[in-house]
């Protein structure tokens, strides 16, 4: 019982983190409507992204700025002083990635609703039936 | 049919909980995402390259092609907005509104007909039309040019503090989206059009790529910055840096101009006439 | 790393993100959206990520919601769900 409740506290960050990704994908996959999914979409983007984020951290360490670097002198950098700067990179790119998307991804929005008037799924999907016959 | 969906993405949650017990606790300095490549970036840095923002470096020095194809995507997403919405001028326009300025009678002109084509005295309104708002207008022409200069700020010094090409562009663009929205949309489109747009789009990717090819010129690998020592005269770590600036800013101005163009199609819906 | 500030931002997240997929009115649910991508930034610099921070600040909370204003703006703005 002891061992369950320490294996609980450790994980439970990444336990929050993935409850986020799982109400992004149900506003995905279970919402009528076209923004909402698109909302959704945005919604799982950024809770991987605080997952990626959360690998990096480290106890007791400082943002990866160096301070004294520039006066001229070489202290001797450690890597163990500073946060993982790696999964930072990657994920500047991964937002870039989310507002094309984004863009795009409202565009075709605006062109549904020129061509159907209405934003919901099941009555898009009616339509495109009704003309079918 | 909403209980299946429930239950697949109750299904999928718990398969994703069942992996994190093998995850290295959180914060722990010796997880195996710290031990490879990372201590090499961070210590040799500042020997290599002069640049104190670890983050700024590996991106645009380390992981460049990463950086090149982001600015690739970024300025295709711009392209296919407007491929997606972009509709030329009808011949017949829709409904308009347009104000009588000397007696400030306002006519409300259905479709197919439209004002004397030479008369100086009327002007178009938008169909949505909010009164003059002197609160809104001084504002934002206050913080406009401000923070203008913070972004070409926060452009410049990527190098030692949070920012750098990506930051400084979006907040260019949101700038000219402040002044699209508070005054008329058919003002901005006279002092940035979208044959400006376009063009500073690919202004950015070239600046990118063509330091890259300019590296090779010199007998270098492709986006290898010390190659550009012999040009610019300086030693081959602060031409490191130089290179880094360069790229950064192609970045901020490709990104600039790929939000205004996202922002002019959506708002107008391509027509280009109203908007917000 | 002061983990009461980020539980609470956390439940303030977690808040935002099942607010904004759950109201009746489109606009409303964009500016939810511009606030959970506020909070998003907040939980971003307490772990020391302050690239991504700045990054998010600038793309989330300023570009991302004036174009969802926008094409809300185009259609329409009431849901059925």
């Amino acid at each position: 019982m002891n061992e369950f409740f320490s294996i609980v506290i450790s994980k439970l960050n990444y336990w929050v983190y993935i409850t986020l990704m799982m109400i992004g994908l149900y506003a995905m996959i279970a919402k009528n409507n076209l923004v909402k999914k698109i909302i959704g979409m945005n919604i799982l983007q950024t809770a991987v992204i605080l997952f990626f984020i959360s690998i990096g951290a480290k106890r007791d360490a400082t943002i990866p700025i160096i301070t004294h670097g520039h006066a001229g002198e070489h202290h001797a950098v450690h890597a163990v002083d500073f946060i993982n700067p790696l999964p930072h990179v990657l994920m500047l790119t991964a937002i870039v990635v989310a507002v094309a998307t984004l863009g795009v991804a409202l565009a075709l929005v605006i062109k549904l609703y020129q061509k159907y008037q209405t934003l919901e799924e099941d009555e898009i999907l009616e339509q495109i039936r009704v003309r079918d016959e | 049919m909403k209980i299946f969906k429930i239950v697949i993405v109750l299904l999928f949650g718990g398969v994703l909980i069942y992996c994190t017990l093998d995850f290295p606790s959180w914060g722990d300095p010796q997880a195996p995402a710290s031990r490879h490549v990372s201590p090499r970036y961070i210590e040799k840095t500042i020997e290599e390259t002069s640049v104190p923002n670890i983050v700024t470096a590996v991106l645009a020095d380390y992981r460049g092609y990463d950086t090149m194809f982001e600015t690739i995507v970024i300025f295709s997403a711009g392209i296919a907005c407007i491929f997606l919405l972009r509709v030329s001028k009808r011949k017949k326009s829709g409904l308009q509104m347009y104000r009588h300025v000397p007696t400030g009678l306002t006519l409300r002109i259905e479709e197919g007909y439209g004002p004397p084509p030479d008369s100086r005295d009327f002007e178009r309104i938008d169909l949505m039309w909010v009164p003059y708002d002197l609160i809104v207008k001084t504002g934002s022409r206050l913080i406009v040019p401000f923070s203008q200069l913070f972004a070409l700020y926060v452009i410049a010094h990527g190098h030692h503090s949070p920012g750098g090409g990506f930051q400084g562009g979006v907040i260019l663009g949101a700038s000219i989206i402040l002044f699209a929205i508070s005054n008329n949309l058919r003002l901005s489109f006279t002092r940035i059009s979208e044959k400006l747009a376009v063009l500073l789009c690919g202004l950015g990717v070239i600046i990118y790529a063509g330091t890259g090819i300019l590296c090779t010129i010199f007998g270098s690998n492709y986006l290898d910055y010390g190659a550009l020592s012999k040009i610019l005269g300086v030693d081959v770590i602060t031409a490191r840096s130089h290179g880094i600036l360069m790229v950064e800013i192609g970045v901020g101005i490709c990104v600039m101009a790929v939000m205004v163009l996202l922002y002019y199609n959506l708002a107008s819906a391509g027509r280009h006439d109203e908007g917000l | 790393m002061i983990w009461q500030i980020e539980i609470i931002v956390l439940l303030i997240v977690m808040i935002c993100g099942i607010g904004a997929i759950m109201v009746k009115d489109l606009l409303g649910a964009a500016i939810l959206f511009g606030a959970y991508s506020f909070m998003m930034c907040l939980l971003w610099a307490i772990m020391g990520a302050v690239d991504v921070a700045f990054t998010e600040a600038s793309v989330g909370a300023g570009i991302s919601t004036v174009l969802f204003v926008a094409a809300v703006f185009r259609t329409s703005r009431r849901t059925k769900d």
